[in-house]
């Protein structure tokens, strides 16, 4: 790879007056993650009943819209009767901590072994990228099922788990980034000045990766959050009666057969809305931030 | 050559050595292992049984070595549940996941295969970005959301195909168009990138040159050499599905593996999660190194690289 080419092509293609202005700029998706954001923060405001408590008096009530709904559960109601515009408005809640929680700690692990990795090289880098390449070959998803199977459910054992199991994209990638930028000028003079390996491995190549790993998370915040509600939907991921996005497609299986579409179609709505805007807004930071990224 | 095919068997091996270590160590450094070796409710005494049995009571490498050898010998402990050996499970359910696998790629290749050539031939034009919105699609719905409404409708609404279960081909429709829904996406893509590539490669310009009608050179000279990375990928992909259609076999009652893995959650009975990751883990081991020895075999740019 021919290093020096490389400051020239991403400086030609970083346009920052094009960036400001916002060429492109996902408008909606940005909106639609900045409603969830904001729903998932103020839920307890916003939810019109408590989620977690029903009456079997009003189960499976329908939206208000169809016959036999009524304004008082506008959404419907799910098997124990619990309100499931109240369960949506939290369940945003689940996925909001469970999903930015579940990329920070992977960024965190990747970031951290691709720069260790990229820039001691040697047998560190070896041992990194083999334990990487051996974690990249396993299904994910299935082995997110075995740990949580063994730890049991719970909101922060799936963090754990998430975290785990997604660093290794980020690894790659940043390690990939290192190897470039521990050739160029300002690295070489920052150890010809005497800096010790950690200074300049904290103070001068992580400003320079860490674009590149906030475009990672974005595109990862999708993966994350379909990966948290399968588990939940398999009965490993958030343990009931929390409300989750995935929990609650669990349980709409409960109607489905009748015909009792709400309780399958809403939830997963609202998921797909969630990571179509996040890997939307993943593409665009990619193309802006990132040119180097553009091939991913 | 010999040598990149031996260190290639070598890194194999270590990735399995890393994956039996990653899972042996899990297993003891997050609790108890007899606690998941016994039925849920066994008294203190069996669980002491337990430890000395499966030798748990003896150092950790000696553990770890009898932990490999009987996976080596094909020893995967027994289903709590069924009562028999989990590699005979395994096996009993593996010719379903197959059909399930095998007709979700076709799914998946038939729309994906198309719609990547179409997306290149167009490129920038509507069919590419409506290929882009449609790979986009493909990797933001969860595929067991596809299923759930696919049965609403296709099941509930219109009662054309049954809701669950196998054994006819009618079963199979919904949750193989699942599976092959997100693997459509990657294939699409996959073809879209490859057949530019091609599109923009000499021997295609002397197609052009040579004046062959533009749907002979797209058709026979273009598309033939852009496919091998597609079928590469389907190759994998495919072992890669019969370990990730957990989640759509739990939907449609599927019996594959994927529903073992969830009756081994459901039932607490975790001889057979363990054995159903250990068996996925090493197959798609395998299948790189078979498809990377394969590579280098028609490619001599790859071992001399090396």
């Amino acid at each position: 790879m021919s290093v020096t080419t490389l400051p020239a092509v991403a400086e030609a293609q970083y346009r920052p007056a094009a960036f400001w202005r916002g060429e492109g700029f996902p408008l909606i998706p940005v909106l639609i993650l900045l409603l969830i954001a904001f729903v998932a923060i103020f839920a307890d405001f916003l939810a019109p009943h408590d989620p977690q408590v029903g009456s079997l008096a009003r189960r499976f009530r329908p939206p208000a819209w169809q016959q036999g709904g009524s304004m008082q559960y506008l959404l419907g109601t799910d098997h124990v009767g619990r309100d499931v515009l109240s369960r949506l408005i939290f369940g945003a809640r689940v996925s909001m901590i469970v999903g930015l929680a579940a990329v920070l700690v992977a960024g965190t692990i990747g970031t951290l072994l691709g720069i260790v990795s990229g820039y001691l090289g040697g047998w560190v880098d070896q041992v990194i990228m083999r334990v990487t390449d051996t974690w990249l070959a396993l299904p994910a998803l299935t082995f997110a099922i075995f740990l949580a199977a063994i730890v049991g459910p719970s909101e922060l054992n799936i963090i754990v788990i998430l975290g785990g199991v997604y660093w290794t994209r980020y690894a790659r990638v940043i390690r990939g980034e290192v190897l470039s930028l521990k050739e160029r000028e300002f690295v070489r003079l920052a150890i010809v000045a005497g800096c010790s390996r950690r200074v300049i491995m904290w103070r001068h190549i992580l400003p320079n990766v860490i674009n590149s790993a906030i475009v990672l998370a974005t595109l990862m915040l999708g993966v994350v959050i379909v990966t948290e509600a399968s588990l939940s939907f398999l009965g490993v991921g958030v343990p009931p009666p929390k409300p989750a996005w995935g929990l609650m497609l669990a349980d709409g299986k409960k109607g489905l057969m009748v015909g009792y579409w709400w309780l399958t179609v809403l939830p997963g709505l609202c998921i797909m809305l969630m990571v179509l805007s996040a890997n939307l807004l993943g593409d665009w930071l990619r193309v802006k931030l990132d040119p180097q990224l553009r091939q991913l | 050559m010999k040598q990149y095919i031996v260190r290639r068997i070598g890194y194999s091996f270590l990735s399995l050595f890393l994956l039996s270590l990653t899972i042996f160590l899990f297993v003891r450094l997050t609790g108890d292992p007899a606690s998941l070796l016994v039925e849920p409710g066994a008294s203190e005494a069996d669980m002491q049984a337990i430890r000395v049995q499966f030798g748990l009571d003896q150092p950790l490498w000696v553990q770890y070595w009898h932990f490999i050898a009987s996976f080596v010998s094909g020893d995967l402990g027994q289903s709590f549940y069924y009562r028999t050996p989990v590699l005979d499970l395994y096996f009993q359910r593996l010719p379903n996941s197959l059909i399930l696998a095998a007709t979700a790629m076709t799914f998946s290749l038939l729309i994906g295969i198309p719609s990547g050539i179409l997306a290149a031939v167009r490129v920038g034009k509507f069919w590419d970005n409506a290929g882009k919105v449609f790979a986009l699609m493909g990797l933001s719905l969860p595929s067991f959301w596809v299923g759930l409404v696919l049965i609403l409708f296709f099941s509930v609404y219109l009662g054309w195909l049954p809701s669950s279960g196998s054994g006819t081909i009618w079963h199979l429709l919904m949750p193989a168009f699942a599976l092959g829904w997100y693997f459509a996406a990657a294939h699409m893509r996959l073809t879209r990138s490859s057949m530019l590539e091609v599109l923009g490669s000499e021997y295609v310009k002397l197609a052009r040159l040579k004046g062959l009608p533009e749907a002979m050179v797209i058709g026979k000279h273009a598309f033939k050499n852009a496919l091998i990375p597609v079928i590469t990928l389907a190759g994998i992909n495919l072992v890669v599905m019969i370990n990730v259609a957990v989640v759509v076999e739990t939907v449609f009652a599927w019996p594959g593996i994927g529903r073992l893995l969830y009756e081994g959650i459901t039932f607490r009975d975790f001889p057979i999660v363990q054995g159903v990751v250990v068996i996925g883990g090493a197959m798609i081991v395998m299948v790189n190194l078979f498809v990377d020895i394969l590579y280098a075999l028609i490619d001599p740019r790859i071992r001399l690289e090396s």
